[in-house]
Order: C-alpha cells, then sequence, then structure tokens
C-alpha cells in the first residue's frame, strides 16, 4: 500500500472505530443519569 | 453500557394496553444497530466511498455523520420516547395533522419491506450456489438470465413466476412472520442478539482472508488514496450526505418506533451515538473487505482496480462478488460467509422495517402482536411475491427503490424536521427532553443542526434527483413504467397515508401525558 493511502485508511480507523469505542466508553461509565427529573413518569 | 433487565409486565393502564418494552438499554442498541447494518453497508457504502474521492471522503462522510445523521437519529428518538407510539401515534401527539405523516412512513416502510424481502431471497438462493458454484463462470448471464430469468423485452410488469426466486422469499416472509409474533423482546431483540454478533463474527472472518489475498492492497490502495479536487464537487457532498442518511436507517419511522418501546426513564442520546457509530464502523469494516477482494480480482484478471465495474449494489453482490469468490482458495467457504453475512445484515433490517407497520396497526387498530404479525407479514408477502417472484421482479425493484429511497424517505426528513421543529415549535422540548433523560446533553447546536443543517442539505439533495429523474428516463427504462412503479408508488404511500388517517382509532390517542413535564419559560 502507499503511504498515503496507508495513513488515510488508519485515520479512517482511528475516527470511526475509536469514536466507536469512545461511545461505548462513555456509555459503561455513565448508562443512565443519576438523579432524574422530580415529578414520576406516569405508567405506560 | 447498562445492565440488561428483565422484561417489565404489562399492565393496562388508563383503557391504554402496556406498550411492548425492550429487556434493557442493550436490547434497543443491539436492536438499532441490527436495524441501522444492513445492504447497504456491505454493497453501497465501499464503492460510493471509492467513487467519490477515496479517502477524501471520509471527510465529507464523517461531517455528514455528525452534521446530519446524529442530529435526524435524535429527532427520532426524541419523537418516539416522548410521544409513546410508532411514527403515526406519536407525531399525531405532536400536532393531530402530522399524524398523516407517520402513515406516510409506514406506507415507506410498506414498500421498502416487500422489495427487500426478495433481495434477501437471491441472497438465501447464493448461500446455497456457494457451495457448488453454481454461477460458473459468466457470472452476470447466471444471474441475470438463468436465476432470474430476466426477458429480453424492456422492463414492465408479468406474472410468470421464477420458482427460484419463489420459494427463498417465501421462507423468507414465514420467517420473518415468525420472528415478528414474538414480540419486541422475545422475537426482535433476540434475534438480534442471536444474528449480529454471528454477522460480525462471520463478515471479520471474510476480511482477515480478503486483506491477506494478493492484490489487496491494490484495492485498499484504490479505497483510500484521496483525491481531494473531488471535494469541490457537490455531488461528492450529496453522495456522503445520502449515504450516511439512508444507512442510519433514519426519519421514516424505524427509530421512532424503536425508540418509543424503551423505558420511560431512560438514556436517550449516549446509546445513539454507540449506534451511529457501530453502523458506520461496519462500513469501514466492509470498505476493507470489499475493496481488498476487488484488488485480488483486478490481480487474477491482470488488470487494475479503475478498469473494473459493477463495483457496487445488486451487480457487486450478485455478479461480481460470486466471479471472485471462484478464483479464490476454499471458496465455496467465502461464497458461503459472504451470503450469510448479506442475509442476516438484511434480515435484522427487514424485521425493524415490519416492525413500523405492525406498530402503526397496533397503536390505531388494537392489534395484537401476533394479528399484526400475520396480516401485516401475510398481504406485504403476497404483494412481494406477486411483484418480484416474476421475470420482472429486478426491473420493479429497480425502480421502486430509486424513487421509494431517494425521494419518500429525503422528503420525510425535510416534512418532520421543518414541522415539528419550524412549524409546530417543539424543538425545544424535544431538546429538553434528550437533556433531561441522557448522560450525553444537547444543546442549541442540536436544534440548529436537526432544524436548519439538514434539511437545507434535503432539500438540495431532492431538488438535484427530481431535476436529474426528469431530465432522462431512469436506467432506461419506458417512462410508463417509471410514471407507475416510481413516482406511482410515492402517490400511493400518500394517499395511502390519507386514507389511513381519516380511520377510526380504536382508543383514544390524546390520553396520553409527556414525560417530563416541559415548563417553555421555566428551567
Amino acid at each position: 500500500m502507499t503511504d498515503t493511502a496507508i495513513v488515510f485508511m488508519i485515520l479512517a480507523m482511528v475516527i470511526i472505530w475509536g469514536g466507536l469505542l469512545a461511545s461505548v466508553a462513555f456509555l459503561i461509565r455513565r448508562p443512565e443519569l443519576k438523579v432524574w427529573p422530580e415529578d414520576a413518569p406516569p405508567e405506560d | 453500557m447498562g445492565t440488561p433487565g428483565s422484561p417489565v409486565p404489562a399492565v393496562e393502564t388508563a383503557g391504554q394496553p402496556a406498550r411492548q418494552q425492550w429487556s434493557g438499554q442493550f436490547g434497543f442498541i443491539i436492536s438499532a444497530i441490527g436495524s441501522a447494518v444492513g445492504l447497504g453497508n456491505i454493497w453501497r457504502f465501499p464503492g460510493v466511498a471509492y467513487e467519490n474521492g477515496g479517502g477524501a471522503f471520509l471527510i465529507p462522510y464523517i461531517i455528514a455523520l455528525l452534521t446530519a445523521g446524529i442530529p435526524i437519529l435524535f429527532l427520532d428518538y426524541a419523537i418516539g420516547h416522548r410521544f409513546r407510539g410508532g411514527a403515526p401515534l406519536a407525531l399525531r401527539r405532536i400536532k393531530r395533522w402530522l399524524e398523516s405523516l407517520g402513515w406516510f412512513q409506514v406506507m415507506i416502510c410498506f414498500f421498502i419491506g416487500i422489495y427487500y424481502a426478495v433481495i434477501l431471497a437471491w441472497a438465501a438462493s447464493f448461500f446455497v450456489f456457494s457451495f457448488t458454484q453454481k454461477w460458473g463462470d459468466d457470472t452476470a448471464s447466471f444471474f441475470l438470465f438463468d436465476y432470474l430469468h430476466l426477458p429480453d423485452a424492456p422492463a414492465g410488469y408479468s406474472l410468470q413466476f421464477v420458482p427460484g426466486v419463489l420459494i427463498p422469499l417465501v421462507l423468507i416472509w414465514v420467517a420473518t412472520i415468525a420472528v415478528l409474533a414474538f414480540g419486541v423482546a422475545k422475537g426482535v431483540e433476540r434475534a438480534n442478539i442471536v444474528f449480529m454478533p454471528l454477522l460480525v463474527v462471520a463478515f471479520l472472518v471474510l476480511v482477515v482472508r480478503a486483506v491477506t489475498l494478493p492484490g489487496a492492497t491494490d484495492g485498499l490502495n484504490a479505497l483510500f488514496t484521496p483525491d481531494f479536487s473531488k471535494l469541490g464537487s457537490a455531488d461528492v457532498w450529496i453522495a456522503a450526505y445520502s449515504q450516511i442518511f439512508f444507512s442510519l436507517s433514519i426519519a421514516f419511522g424505524i427509530m421512532i418506533t424503536y425508540a418509543s418501546y424503551r423505558r420511560r426513564k431512560a438514556n436517550q442520546t449516549a446509546p445513539g451515538l454507540v449506534v451511529a457509530f457501530a453502523n458506520s464502523s461496519f462500513e469501514i469494516l466492509a470498505g476493507i473487505g470489499v475493496f481488498s477482494i476487488v484488488g485480488f480480482m483486478a490481480h487474477q484478471q491482470g488488470t487494475t482496480v479503475d478498469q473494473l465495474s459493477g463495483l457496487k449494489g445488486v451487480s457487486l453482490a450478485f455478479i461480481t462478488f460470486p466471479k471472485v469468490v471462484s478464483e479464490m482458495p476454499q471458496s465455496w467457504l467465502f461464497g458461503a460467509l459472504f451470503f450469510a453475512s448479506l442475509l442476516m445484515a438484511g434480515f435484522t433490517s427487514l424485521i425493524s422495517i415490519l416492525q413500523v407497520i405492525m406498530a402503526g396497526f397496533q397503536d390505531k387498530f388494537g392489534f395484537s402482536v401476533r394479528r399484526s404479525a400475520i396480516w401485516v407479514g401475510g398481504v406485504m408477502g403476497l404483494v412481494s411475491t406477486l411483484l418480484f417472484a416474476t421475470v420482472q421482479g429486478l426491473n420493479v425493484l429497480d425502480a421502486m427503490d430509486k424513487w421509494i429511497n431517494e425521494i419518500g424517505i429525503v422528503s420525510s426528513a425535510i416534512i418532520m424536521s421543518v414541522a415539528v421543529i419550524w412549524v409546530c415549535r417543539r424543538g425545544r422540548e424535544l431538546s429538553f427532553h434528550l437533556s433531561s433523560l441522557s448522560t450525553f446533553k444537547v444543546k442549541n447546536v442540536w436544534l440548529f443542526l436537526a432544524g436548519v443543517l439538514s434539511p437545507t442539505m434535503l432539500v438540495y439533495m431532492l431538488v438535484q434527483v427530481v431535476i436529474s429523474l426528469i431530465k432522462e428516463p431512469y436506467g432506461g427504462m419506458p417512462q410508463w413504467f417509471l410514471l407507475i412503479d416510481g413516482w406511482g408508488s410515492i402517490v400511493l404511500s400518500i394517499v395511502g397515508a390519507l386514507v389511513l388517517t381519516k380511520l377510526a382509532w380504536r382508543r383514544d390517542p390524546d390520553r396520553f401525558e409527556a414525560w417530563p413535564l416541559f415548563a417553555p419559560n421555566g428551567k
């Protein structure tokens, strides 16, 4: 592969797969709110 | 990620039956990813990226993901979750007249569902053919004439059935109805929990083998070498916004419906980011796999990638790919892996498309889960068979797909965004809803992206498409046929939406309380 193609392939992986890993990590750390709005939700 | 909980028991309150629910956050996320990751990720993205600047395409692609894909995805989530319904019910609860937009989205799903199923039937057939390479040396001739029995006559309609398509198509519909009849948690969610990991494993095996084939690096060079001169072209930006938009399953009811099955107290935006990035991650993986294989094909033929054709869509999957597979070592295995991947990716998307229609009928007419699965699946299966299991199926599919996607879905997105945010002035309420319940807060920037930038881009895309469709007949097909099959499917969607809106609700849809309470001039 050419150097330019390698750079762009790695960039794509870092941004998109990195974005996935970062968003999964964010969700694991903060899966839900700790404090919900005060009023109780109506039943569905 | 949140721990999957146990399914919430069905409790009837205030005369309304309890809404079905996902078993937990994980069930919702994997089902939403299953819906988003479909045929387009595998056969559309690699070709679109290659044609539109290669590595440089990543720039408009990522910008489109962040400025249109994720904002409209959040808009769908907010509408479905706050207003607790499938597309017609949720939109009606925003404003009575918006119910017809919801039914328009249901009609779009009807049309997509009937032709999407036939592609899965082809994939199922080719999965079986992989074991013997039944397609032989001339794969184009095999697919078009030996398998589909495409006539020499111009595009039209026919009642001459093709048994080789009819049988797998019936099986696909039976499997789809069976999954949907088990409901959201036990049917849709479980199907995704089974098929999504299998899809990732099958595709990873395929990609790992593909990148080690001779010539694979030539394919990757073609895909990732940037051509920055293309970034000045409006067409490249339209291609990026289109790819993101069509691939994320947004603005035609799926994500509204899926979000409505979440508990009231549920994180909205953070799971949305996971879904959006997972969808794009699969596209990058597909790009690497498909272009490694394309590079191998060029190597085998002693040519270069730019001399090859059929690198996108139906021809990539059913003509180009079988040809490459025949030249690969352990060809049966890689053929089977590829077509099994198409089948699994498509199946989890098909069930999400049908769930939109079922939710519409359950909400409005009080249909039970099983009744709606049998009726919706049965009627769609019948129409799908009559239109697409015939010798003209490919032409009917091609035109309908073009109009429903590029005019139907794009119009639906523009109307939804403008009507909800500008006409009904509910943007701040939806922004409040997302931020009040989510760990990732959205602010005014989301309102700008979902309410201004996205619809502006979409209007531009729509105008360009309409002009090109009027200027020259699509695919060289006869005008009368495009009028009926293409424009006709749009007109039928509108008429169907108006008729379904007029019918009476089984239960009062307006007995409902949005939560959390929104005080426009408050907090």
